[in-house]
């Protein structure tokens, strides 16, 4: 049996670039059963042995607000699902901050575990003339105290030493940690006791540190978790509170009692420098803080970001998007025509391409936020920008993935990672959506050239250009009050704290950015990727089914006729071509689709839409895009149209309604944009999201709300314009 | 009573007793804003808010409302 020891420390202490030093390459990430906190493991080799590392999420309390920071004590307790009991405990701290680092380690030195620390940063703490007696540390700690450079790599063979020892020999050196006041210790005591006594209604056996931290944390996450089987709980626990600290704060008893021990082990074994100097990273802030640089180099810093993920990931979209397009033409042309064929190569390479295409734009975006982000500068940008996303209830770490969903929702939907609080990342989660993304382009676009006149307008402004811009406001302008709406009700709770650190600059490491972009575009093919495809599968079926035999022998006949009427060359070419468009549209007609489309036709009409608009805007489930292709094929085009295709955009213009009116006019075509402004017909997108969010509930509301609310609004829209006579501008 | 909230670019001080008793409060105390701890305003975001300190030697965003929290000795 391998020893198991768990990785614990602040954020931005570089634990990662131990974690990864430490195991090589041989580390795994999974999930924790029924919440979305990422489960890393890995294996050390020390001295022939094998010893299991499991590193925890970052955090600066175990006073748990949270479902990460509660997987960090349940781990310590040996109580969390899928995790083996731990021997020992490896704490991260940086050198340069020891005493905010040691609140966290004196919370670990509560565990009866054997304890490692590992002292990082410590090039950096000799640069500030920080001197650290080790011993000293070690012996006030009790505790192993091992200085590293995670970096540079060193001083990890003696720390791995030190794990194994520690791992080994399960000793605890006794308590060494705060002392508190006397009722706290005796309260805690006793509570501990009665929960006990009452073990049988709570369901389970109640540990003293859980209990310990059950009596400080008012509200927290321990206590609501208990509440959720016995809610007796909250008057209970309250009565020996208020024992302990009649009116007073208990946190601030805590506090006080550990920070007074740190103080004392600080004073003891850490000399410093009288004067804080001002250090590079100060220096660097004066700029990339400053009031107008900052805000400029922000600018510049986000432009770029936008500007890679929305042209320079379209290129190689591009090559993806040709290169399964000839991939699928040549295992088609090696199959029989028939439903394998088509299965094979419009729904199985077709589905394939649907997740790959997505590649390009996940893997820049993730190479900057996790470029940003190693280096420090995540923390500033959400300093820069928490003012206005507070308005609508978030913080400015929903920025950069607000930013880039106007790009792609699903990059922006990952992004969503660097947020702290559950409550804002879900919230921009779902309102992630309605940003315009770069697939609703083509349908503003097909739309705009063939609806909008491109007159100019008050003198300077294109009015193509101006519908446009109303298409991309459309999408903020319901994303704030929606935003604001669901922190008032779904996901109401206090003001989370913003309390950010903004760390030391540093230079950002290649293999630990490589490394995280790996893993999410791995991730992003693996768990999204399948829903995605299956999605796909599922579409292409209803649109091909039933495929009736009756259809293709009818063209086939009207096939053969062609090829006897004595036609030559191009021209036959032409005329068989219309008369597979003629086939195709006929199938599509007839399908699952097809039907469905004149089944919604009631409900659609009231958009100005008849069951063909309907059905192709059903059909762009998979991806907004599809929409036109499917235009193209039931419009007996082919599906091989493009938004800038001169044919569909004719017979967008002439094709008619049953009653032989024009089904396309201006507020058709405003209706048709805004709901695809605002829906959210795109599977992969829905998929990030039970991703992200491990539930099916989440994507199915945003679907729900999307869908809702662009039903609305392009009703309006349409029933608005119609009324304005707008239908009769050719 | 002056509180943190108050202080411009550039002042130092003292922090005295922290108000309520909400997860803000316990985060702040976490994080080091504590009682007899020094603390000094380094900025103001360029929109006014947050706010950056030095406290335990690091630095802390956080937000006016927050900082409202945390009264001067």
């Amino acid at each position: 049996m391998h020893k198991t020891v768990a990785v614990i420390g602040n954020p931005n202490v570089g634990k990662t670039t131990l974690f990864n030093a430490l195991t090589g390459l041989s580390n795994s990430t999974g999930n924790y059963p029924g919440v979305t906190v990422d489960r890393k493991v890995g294996a050390m080799r020390v001295n022939g042995a094998t010893i299991d590392l499991v590193d925890l999420p970052g955090t600066y309390s175990l006073a748990a607000r949270s479902p990460d920071e509660m997987i960090v004590v349940d781990v310590l307790l040996g109580q969390q699902a899928g995790e083996q009991p731990i021997d020992a405990i490896l704490a991260v701290v940086d050198a340069t901050n020891l005493e905010r680092n040691l609140y966290l380690v004196s919370q670990l030195r509560e565990f009866n575990k054997p304890l490692v620390i590992a002292l990082n940063m410590c090039d950096l703490a000799d640069k500030r003339e920080i001197k650290i007696d080790t011993e000293t540390l070690s012996k006030e700690l009790g505790a192993e105290v091992v200085r590293i450079c995670a970096r540079s790599r060193a001083g990890i063979d003696e720390l791995r030493g030190a794990i194994a020892e520690v791992a080994e020999s399960a000793s605890t050196n006794g308590i060494h940690g705060p002392s508190y006041p006397e009722e706290l210790t005796r309260e805690v005591a006793a509570l501990e006791t009665e929960l006990g006594a009452r073990r049988d209604k709570i369901g389970r056996a109640v540990p003293k540190q859980e209990a310990f931290r059950l009596l400080l944390d008012r509200d927290g996450y321990i206590e609501k978790r208990l509440a959720r089987g016995y809610p007796e709980v909250t008057q209970l626990v309250e009565a020996y509170r208020n024992r302990v600290a009649h009116n007073g704060s208990l946190a601030a008893i805590e506090a006080k009692s550990r920070y007074t021990w740190i103080r004392k082990i600080v004073a003891a074994g850490v000399r410093k420098p009288a004067t804080r100097t001002r250090t590079t990273s100060d220096k660097i802030d004066g700029v990339l803080t400053h009031k107008l640089g900052g805000t400029v180099v922000f600018i510049l810093i986000m432009a770029v970001v936008f500007q890679a993920i929305f042209s320079w990931a379209g290129p190689l979209m591009d090559l993806i998007d040709a290169s399964i397009g000839s991939f699928g033409d040549w295992i088609g042309g090696r199959l029989p025509e028939g439903m394998l064929q088509s299965l094979v190569v419009d729904g199985i390479i077709g589905g394939v391409g649907g997740v790959l295409v997505f590649l390009p734009q996940i893997v820049i975006l993730m190479l900057f936020i996790s470029l940003l982000e190693d280096c420090g500068y995540m923390a500033r940008a959400a300093f820069l920008m928490d003012k206005l996303l507070s308005r609508c209830g978030l913080s400015g770490q929903s920025f950069i993935p607000m930013l880039s969903s106007f790009a792609c929702a699903i990059p922006g939907i990952m992004a969503t990672r660097t947020i702290g609080n559950r409550r804002d990342r879900i919230t921009t989660i779902l309102v992630a959506p309605l940003m315009s993304c770069s697939a609703r382009l083509p349908v503003y676009t097909l739309l705009i050239s063939t609806f909008i006149p491109a007159k100019t307008v008050l003198g300077f402004l294109n009015l193509q250009g101006i519908v446009l811009f109303a298409m991309y406001s459309a999408g903020i302008l319901v994303a704030i009050p929606v935003a604001w709406i669901l922190k008032k009700t779904l996901l109401k709770g206090d003001t989370p704290p913003f309390l950010l650190e903004l760390p030391t600059y540093k230079v950002p490491q290649w293999g630990v950015v490589l490394r995280k972009v790996y893993g999410q575009g791995k991730e992003f093919v693996v768990r999204a990727g399948t829903i995605i495809f299956a999605v796909a599968v599922v579409v292409w079926a209803l649109a091909y089914f039933p495929h009736a035999d009756s259809i293709t022998q009818k063209f086939d006949a009207e096939r053969a006729q062609i090829e006897q009427s004595g036609v030559q060359g191009d021209e036959l070419a032409a005329a068989l071509q219309d008369v597979d468009n003629a086939e195709s549209s006929a199938h599509l007609r007839n399908s699952y689709f097809g039907r469905i489309g004149i089944a919604i036709e009631p409900a659609v009409g009231p958009l100005g839409w008849d069951w063909r608009i309907g059905m192709a805007a059903i059909a762009s489930f998979p991806a907004r895009e599809v929409i036109i292709a499917t235009l193209g094929t039931i419009f007996s085009l082919g599906g091989d149209v493009d938004e800038e295709s001169e044919s569909l955009k004719e017979t967008l213009h002439t094709v008619q309604r049953a009653d032989g009116g024009r089904l396309f006019n201006i507020p058709v075509a405003l209706s048709i944009m805004v709901f695809f402004a605002l829906c959210c017909q795109c599977a992969a997108t829905l998929a990030v999201i039970k991703r992200e969010t491990n539930s099916y509930a989440w994507p199915a509301f945003t679907f729900a709300y999307m869908t809702t609310i662009a039903y609305i609004a392009s009703m309006l829209v349409y029933q608005i314009t119609i009324r304005l006579g707008w239908g009769n501008i050719a | 009573m002056r509180t943190l909230d108050q202080l411009k670019p550039g002042d130092s001080a003292v922090v005295g007793l922290l108000k309520g008793d909400g997860a803000v409060h316990q985060r702040l105390l976490e994080m080091g804003v504590i009682e007899g701890a020094g603390v000094e305003v380094v900025r103001m975001a360029p929109l006014g808010d947050p706010m950056e300190i030095i406290v335990q030697g690091y630095h802390l965003s956080l937000r006016k409302a927050e900082a409202a929290l945390v009264s001067l000795a």
